[in-house]
């Protein structure tokens, strides 16, 4: 154990020396290459060229990367998609041809689909609700605080949390789940959420919703706040009421923003796959695409072929979405 | 706004209200297990967590020593003893499974034959009679036991368990995987923002579009590029760089044990794993900040001759600092809280396991033991929330500038 916490500082240490290593040594060797002293005609192209060079020089460890974790992965799955469970031999559309026919798959992404109808909506919603109410008092930046904690807990940490909310015993015992205690407190009956179909699938969103509520809050906030005051005001004059003001004209203002925090939170649903593997893995009729690729990936007899399949229908989801990113980021960067 | 018009207090309240039981509900679930990590499995058993401020009372059993007893001056026989060797208090007794509850401590109760018991409310007990006394019968008691809070589950899941390991592991995997990549999208922000070359335009909307790439897609061709890695660089293990690789700690042996090559689930592996998948954020994050840095700063040291390796340097990277404070608690809270790149790239041998994979695990084989789970919950997530506690600020910055507008 010692020694691998030497052996993680001593690789940081050489992973950074290489990298310093690599910009100095870089840069040093264009300047040695092309000198550009004297201020003749040749030092002038040789600032030119230098001037050329030098962006790949900054770019290349990233462009690097990107392309090896992300651009070719990204081929390279679509290649695999169309060959068999070992990768070796084209089978053409057989995979997507099972995607489609698949009792398991069709599950999921019916599962997926209320997660995508569910989570971003009720996330932004309590966000939205949240920001215009904690503005509003004293202590609003605690309750801030104290909403956006979960963020910072991991999927598998969190669903521990609510595991533990969600304890089921028999009816004839002391139930210790928050959830059963309260129900059976008012007279209910306690109910075993998490096999509980299809309702188990809501007790899972709640997780996320929880999760991402604190990530809305925070960029409507800051959105709400950047609303000018003259709006407002003149709303007030018209005789407006605050829950008026609030939905006719507030709202209106941020929604692009509330665009934004939808999305981001649509792509995150796209992925989820701790909250369900760690809960339920996919039993109880609970399965979502990401728990189905890993599956396929790892357990049972692992198929990369059907896994790659399932990785490039949640891309395929994810698409619009970029391509929206694209068009904003590129509106908003014409400016500088 | 809801101040508006003079009719200010029943709205006011009503806000104060919704955001306190918002509060209540985004709190409480943690706090509940927070709690019960530090209570011991009998009382999780028995009780819920918002118990455990208050005293609980328990059925109990016991049974009496056997007989005769001591004999006293007068010829009576006495059994003596407690109920309540861990202390506590007793609410009642009784003498038989179906009343428990009969009797009140203190009171003298007849146990026939010209027996007679007393229990007092501290747990001691005593039976008297005029002859031997039988002893080794049942007594029922409902006990009150005073909130008491342990930390035995946290060095039982420290020590015992394992997550000690997964902790280092966990650090192992996430300080790395938050500096690299923090290196590198430095200086490729400032290419992006600063420089001027041909495709820069592409390059950047490159840059957003893998920022939401699901990094799902490159499980599998990665995992099989460190998979012919390894296979690739297989050398005899007697080799010189065979001990290289060994003595490196990056290598493992094939099934055979005589050769040795790369390692295809190493810490290197996931590191860069974890730079590549951070890159576009970083990137992203780090470029929306230095074009906002006045133009007029980098115009006036260029003139003064200071070449783009020292502007980046001397000015960029200062001034840069809230932003890659920004990212790298992102891509720290990132990595730390990962499951699914940990379990794709890392080794599934217990050893090896970091603490959002251990606790999954656990979930699974303890899945009862909630003493167990939730002290282990909170060994893995304390370190995140001391990092949002006491770095918010930057957390929020991030947020606000790392969202595509």
């Amino acid at each position: 154990m010692i020694q691998q916490i030497y052996t993680g500082l001593a690789t940081i240490a050489v992973g950074v020396g290489l990298a310093l290593l690599y910009f100095y040594g870089s840069n040093w060797l264009l300047d040695r290459l092309l000198p550009q002293g004297g201020g003749d005609a040749r030092a002038t192209r040789n600032i030119r060229l230098a001037g050329a060079i030098r962006p790949w020089l900054f770019l290349g460890p990233a462009i690097f990367a990107l392309g090896l974790y992300l651009v070719y992965p990204v081929i390279a799955t679509i290649q695999l998609s169309f060959f068999d469970a070992g990768g070796t031999s084209y089978v053409g559309l057989a995979n997507y041809d099972w995607f489609v026919h698949d009792a398991n798959i069709r599950a999921a992404l019916l599962n997926n689909f209320l997660w995508l109808l569910v989570v971003p909506a009720a996330s932004t919603f309590l966000g939205l609700v949240t920001a215009a109410l904690t503005d509003r008092i004293a202590w609003g930046n605690i309750a801030k605080s104290l909403v956006f904690m979960p963020m910072a807990i991991s999927f598998v940490g969190a669903t521990v949390i609510w595991k533990f909310v969600y304890d089921y015993r028999g009816a004839d015992q002391t139930q210790i789940g928050l959830l059963n205690a309260i129900i059976t407190g008012l007279g209910g009956q306690p109910e075993a959420w998490i096999a509980w179909i299809p309702w188990n699938n809501f007790a899972l969103m709640v997780i996320l919703i929880w999760i991402q509520t604190g990530f809305a809050m925070v960029i409507l906030s800051a959105a709400l706040r950047g609303i000018p005051e003259e709006t407002i005001e003149a709303a007030v004059l018209d005789g407006a009421n605050g829950l008026q003001i609030f939905f006719r004209i507030m709202v209106p203002q941020i929604w692009s923003t509330i665009a934004v925090v939808w999305t981001t939170i649509t792509i995150t649903v796209l992925k989820v796959f701790d909250i369900v593997y760690a809960m339920t893995n996919g039993q109880w009729d609970t399965d979502v695409l990401a728990n189905q690729m890993y599956f396929w990936m790892f357990q049972g007899t692992p198929d990369f072929g059907r896994s790659a399949t399932v990785a490039i229908v949640i891309m395929i989801l994810v698409i619009p979405i970029m391509v929206w990113n694209i068009r904003n980021a590129r509106r908003e960067m014409e400016g500088h | 706004m809801f101040s508006i018009g003079g009719r200010k207090s029943p709205l006011v309240w009503a806000v104060h209200l919704s955001v306190l039981l918002l509060v209540l509900l985004w709190t409480l679930p943690t706090a509940g297990l927070f709690i019960t990590s530090f209570r011991t499995a009998d009382q999780i058993a028995v009780s819920g967590w918002w118990t455990a401020m208050s005293s609980s009372e328990r059925n109990q059993v016991t049974r009496l020593p056997d007989g005769p007893g001591t004999q006293a001056a007068d010829g009576s026989y006495t059994l003596s003893g407690t109920v309540l060797p861990h202390g506590g208090r007793v609410v009642a007794w009784g003498k038989t499974s179906l009343k428990p509850k009969a009797f009140t401590p203190g009171e003298t109760v007849d146990m026939g034959d010209g027996v007679r018991m007393v229990v007092q409310a501290n747990g001691s007990y005593s039976m008297t009679g005029p002859k031997a006394l039988d002893g080794g019968g049942r007594i029922f008691f409902t006990a009150a036991t005073p909130p008491s809070f342990t930390l035995a589950n946290y060095s039982k899941v420290l020590f015992a368990n394992g997550m000690l390991r997964a902790f280092i592991n966990s650090f192992t995997v996430a300080i790395p995987s938050t500096i690299i990549p923090i290196l590198v999208a430095a200086y490729a922000a400032f290419a992006l923002a600063w420089m001027k070359f041909p495709g820069r335009a592409l390059l950047l909307a490159v840059v957003v579009g893998l920022l939401v790439v699901p990094l799902q897609l490159s499980l599998i061709p990665i995992l099989r590029l460190y998979n012919n890695l390894h296979d690739l660089t297989l050398v005899p293990d007697k080799s010189l760089i065979g001990q290289l690789i060994d003595l490196s700690g990056l290598g493992s042996h094939s099934d055979d044990g005589t050769m040795v090559g790369l390692s295809s689930k190493s810490y290197l592996g996931i590191w860069l794993a974890h730079t590549g998948f951070g890159l576009p954020l970083a990137i992203y994050l780090l470029r929306n900040y230095m074009v906002g840095i006045p133009r007029d700063i980098i115009e006036s040291s260029r003139v003064d001759g200071a070449t783009d390796f020292q502007i980046f340097r001397k000015i960029i990277l200062p001034l840069s600092f809230p932003a890659l404070a920004s990212f790298a608690i992102f891509q720290f809270l990132w990595t730390w809280n990962d499951l699914l790149v940990a379990t794709v790239f890392l080794s599934h041998q217990t050893d090896s396991l970091v603490m959002t994979a251990k606790l999954k695990d656990l979930m699974g084989s303890r899945g009862g033991e909630w003493e167990i789970l939730a002290a282990s919950a909170f060994v893995s997530i304390s370190v995140p929330l001391l990092v949002f506690f006491g770095l918010q600020r930057y957390l929020v910055r991030g947020l606000l500038a790392g969202s595509v507008k």
